[in-house]
């Protein structure tokens, strides 16, 4: 079928899709979008999370044909050059090790962050748990999440 | 420093070579073991380059040959060699170079002898010296065992130093000045009158040079960047989306493949029909690859699917279908027949438990997946006379001859591109990937091909962690711990993981009692003994080996034996401990944690330790008993590594390292019925989840004499101190992993 992305501001018209292909690899292996990471396929590890319409989601479960809004990727949060509050806490607490988890983290952290400004430890307990780090640097993103909702209220 | 000159005299020859508008830097031949005088009259040019530090007229890159799986060894690489050039790790690009015999690992023999990491006497250091030499004759280009920095350390800030003189002589003779009065700084060489002169204008004329032959490398005093907070060169990317890993690459035509291989890992592929599967939409062929097959297509998805969509007939595993014939395996190991090493014997054992075992207890470790989050992954190009190679790996030289043999080409026609890797914990030391992708796109000459495992795929063929058995026996006598007895048993990861490379192991396999035999304590009836199962599922290192299940076994058996001699775990282990290094980092946690200080009911402390790849550390746990299970409240480590490079990663490795320890210990087994692993994803292999995560302290250490790699000694004492706790909290003693068999965690 026809599928119609707007990814990262960007309008896509893909004329023959099959509907049941998951955003992950349309984003990956038809529009190239390496950001969003394949780690578990079924919503175990949080790795694809990307944004529709501001709100995180798995991407390996959202059948290309149902995507109900915009869609933004780590790639569309913001750049090395001019980084997203999140990435930006993310780069100033060194929080990556390997980072391949950490496309997902931040995208459910930006996302967290615009709805409960100020989350608790419990919030961001509950919030980020889904999104699985096999490094080990839940520490740093809990400091992290703190830091950027510090930098997000001020703003 | 005298001592070192004669070092960069003795064992190194340093070189550079012109190259194609520039210069490289690097270390070209190695000295033998054993002293040889005439290598100091040994012409110039006598062996190819290889370089550490390439500068070109616009570039400065310094080559990086460690894997970086998320440990920051190409930081920490760049940042030896940085130290000593003087350039900023922000003026430089890093590279991890080509596979290269010269870039053989160095510090790979110290874990390979039967000697303890302690043991700093003329004889230990003698054979170390003797065994390194294979490793360089093999040219073990190999990434693990926390030798990045042991193994750089030095040869790193050397061609640091050797770049730099040269650049400095470089420059007197292009501007007629004594070289005695130029500086460095910056990536420039700066003249009397305050004139910098990039090294990149200096390239061409320091590529006519003869390279410095002796130098002094600073005092660490001295340092700019290494020992004090640096910003790893990758976070940016890495928090930005923009770092390509090897499942990222991208090449023009490139087709994408699946894998479906025997679930019963190492078994047969009898047969398969692919009909269904080739109609499927955007399938362009189904191959055959060893024990099982592949799918090339447009999509990874579309390969997923098709893949799924063969029918394949399995032969049987090529070991136990089910658990009980692994265990029983294990358990029948115990014997003078299997008995693989006996390192530690001191006092008289038997005679001591010949008056009466007061404790005798069985401690069990599963099998466990390495699990990285990025699947597993290569691409390969296969052309008229040349492959290459896109992936992430530990063993680079390895992939090259491996490829070469698939392929039917000679190994200097494989280029291998390696590529940051999404975490490994040794999964990286497996090539079973590489090959297959290798079969695959020998199958589509002319067009590379992107083969990634399913999430499924990788982790029920992940060569697990070794599953392991311990037995205890021990006396106590007068408030102490008096005799120690702990036979363990396991299959030979070395034997398991050489084999698929063809090499043999000979003689006893110091994993099955790392992190056990090498314990820095003095009990006066004291036996360390392995026993070598047979081979089992195939197996291969996980993050720190054979400590990873020992450390648990020998930690938690004398924490018993210390509570039935009513001591205190803390003063006993101390009064036991011989070693200074190993007694301050107990000291410390002791400090840290306030031991002894008053708890709240429910809640419960213990004490761990585990020396482990020449690293003391010791950890502290509190959990509370709740209603819903046991928290983990906070955990206090100390390490010694003798030097600290970057507190920063430091303190990310350790809490990383102590988390991986406990999630697994908590939470994770891989079993296997009907031969095929039963966990397939992380529903049912989680490792630890961000809400489980304590609160972590770490104090790094640096009174050890030698300078040691922290990426896995934070792993073996967690398990333990986690087990203690909760026998201090509840009194229930957990003898098993994964605890979630025996309680629930919160």
């Amino acid at each position: 079928m026809r599928v119609k992305l707007t990814v990262n501001g960007a309008e896509h018209d893909m004329q023959d899709l099959e509907p049941d292909m998951p955003l992950l690899w349309v984003l990956r292996d038809e529009l190239g979008l390496t950001g969003p990471k394949y780690g578990c396929g079924i919503a175990q590890c949080g790795a694809c999370t990307v944004h529709i319409d501001g709100v995180a989601v798995r991407s390996c479960q959202v059948p290309a044909g149902d995507v109900w809004g915009a869609v933004t990727t780590i790639e569309g949060l913001g750049t090395p050059e001019a980084p997203h509050p999140v990435q930006a806490a993310w780069i100033s607490h060194q929080v990556a090790q390997c980072g391949y988890c950490q496309s997902g983290q931040i995208m459910q952290a930006a996302s967290l962050l615009a709805e409960t400004p100020t989350p608790s430890d419990s919030d961001i307990d509950d919030a980020m748990s889904g999104n699985l780090c096999r490094c080990g640097t839940y520490p740093r993103i809990r400091e992290a999440v703190k830091t950027a909702a510090a930098k997000l209220s001020k703003e | 420093m005298a001592g070192l000159k004669t070092i960069a005299r003795r064992t190194f020859l340093i070189g550079s070579a012109a190259i194609a508008g520039g210069v490289a830097f690097g270390l070209y031949k190695y000295q033998t073991p054993h002293a040889n005088p005439l290598l100091d009259n040994l012409p110039e040019g006598a062996a190819a380059l290889t370089p550490y530090v390439l500068i070109t007229g616009q570039d400065i890159t310094l080559i990086t040959p460690r894997a970086d799986k998320g440990q920051g060894a190409t930081s920490v690489q760049a940042a030896l060699i940085a130290e000593e050039l003087d350039v900023g790790l922000d003026q430089i690009k890093t590279d991890p170079g080509p596979p290269s015999p010269a870039y053989y690992n160095t510090a790979l023999s110290g874990d390979a002898v039967p000697f303890r990491s302690t043991d700093d006497s003329f004889l230990a250091e003698t054979t170390r010296a003797v065994m390194d030499a294979p490793i360089k004759f093999l040219g073990l280009q190999i990434t693990g065992g926390s030798t990045t920095v042991p193994d750089g350390y030095q040869k790193l800030r050397m061609a640091g130093a050797v770049a730099r003189e040269t650049l400095k002589t470089a420059a007197a003779r292009m501007h007629g000045v004594d070289r005695g009065l130029l500086r460095t700084e910056r990536g420039t060489v700066i003249l009397p009158d305050g004139t910098r002169l990039p090294y990149q204008t200096l390239a061409a004329t320091a590529a006519t040079l003869d390279p410095a032959r002796e130098v002094t490398l600073r005092d660490p005093a001295q340092w700019r960047l290494l020992g004090k907070p640096m910003q790893r060169v990758d976070i940016p990317a890495k928090s930005t989306g923009t770092q390509a890993y090897g499942i990222d690459q991208k090449h023009p035509g490139m087709l994408h493949a699946a894998i479906r291989l025997n679930p019963a890992q190492g078994g047969d592929l009898r047969g398969f029909d692919a009909t269904e599967a080739e109609a499927m939409r955007g399938v362009v062929k189904v191959v055959a690859v060893t024990g099982g097959i592949g799918v090339i297509a447009d999509n990874t998805w579309r390969a997923f699917q098709a893949a799924e969509a063969v029918s394949v007939d399995w032969g049987p595993a090529p070991y136990p279908a089910d658990m009980d014939g692994h265990w029983n395996a294990l358990s029948n190991s115990f014997t003078p027949e299997h008995q693989d090493s006996q390192f530690r014997d001191e006092g008289d054992v038997d005679a001591a438990l010949a008056q009466g075992t007061d404790l005798a207890f069985e401690y069990r470790a599963p099998y466990l997946a390495h699990a990285p989050l990025e699947p597993i992954n290569a691409t390969v190009l296969v052309g008229a006379g040349r492959v290459d190679v896109w992936t992430g790996t530990q063993i680079p030289r390895f992939v090259q001859k491996n490829v070469a043999q698939l392929a039917g080409v000679e190994p200097d026609n494989v280029h291998i591109h390696a590529l940051m890797i999404g975490g490994s914990f040794g999964h990286r030391l497996e090539d079973d990937v590489v090959r297959h992708a290798t079969t695959l796109a020998k199958a589509v000459p002319g067009t590379p091909v992107k083969l990634t495992y399913s999430r499924e795929e990788d982790m029920t063929h992940d060569y697990p962690r070794q599953i392991a058995m311990a037995r205890g026996r021990g006396r106590v006598s007068g408030g102490k711990v008096e005799t120690y007895d702990l036979g363990i048993a396991m299959p030979s990861v070395m034997a398991s993981q050489m084999s698929r490379q063809g090499l043999p192991t000979p003689g006893p396999d110091l994993q099955i009692v790392a992190g056990a035999w090498d314990q820095p304590f003095d009990i006066p009836n004291y036996r360390v003994t392995g026993y070598r199962a047979p081979e089992l599922a195939p197996i291969s290192s996980w993050r720190s080996v054979g400590a990873s299940s020992n450390g648990f076994f020998h930690d938690c058996f004398l924490d018993e034996l210390i509570h039935a001699a009513g001591a205190d775990p803390l003063a006993e282990r101390l009064r036991l401990c011989t070693h200074g290094p190993s007694r301050r980092v107990l000291e410390t946690v002791g400090e840290m944690s306030n031991w002894g200080g008053a708890l709240a009911p429910g809640q419960g402390r213990g004490v761990a330790f585990c020396l482990s790849f020449g690293v003391p550390c010791a950890q502290v746990i509190e959990i509370s008993d709740t209603d819903a299970g046991i928290r983990i409240d906070r955990v206090f480590v100390a390490a010694d590594v003798g030097r600290i490079l970057d507190p920063v990663n430091f303190e990310g490795l350790v809490k990383g390292g102590v988390i991986f320890g406990l999630g697994h210990a908590m939470n994770c087994e891989i079993t296997y019925a009907g031969g095929a692993a039963e966990q397939r994803n992380f529903d049912s292999f989680p490792g630890m989840r961000l809400y489980q995560c304590p609160e972590i302290e770490v104090r790094g250490l640096e009174t050890a004499r030698k300078i040691r790699g922290i990426g896995e000694p934070p792993v073996p004492p967690a398990a333990a101190a986690l087990g203690n706790a909760i026998f201090a909290a509840t009194g229930q003693r957990l003898r098993e992993m994964p605890f979630n068999k025996a309680v629930d965690f919160a």
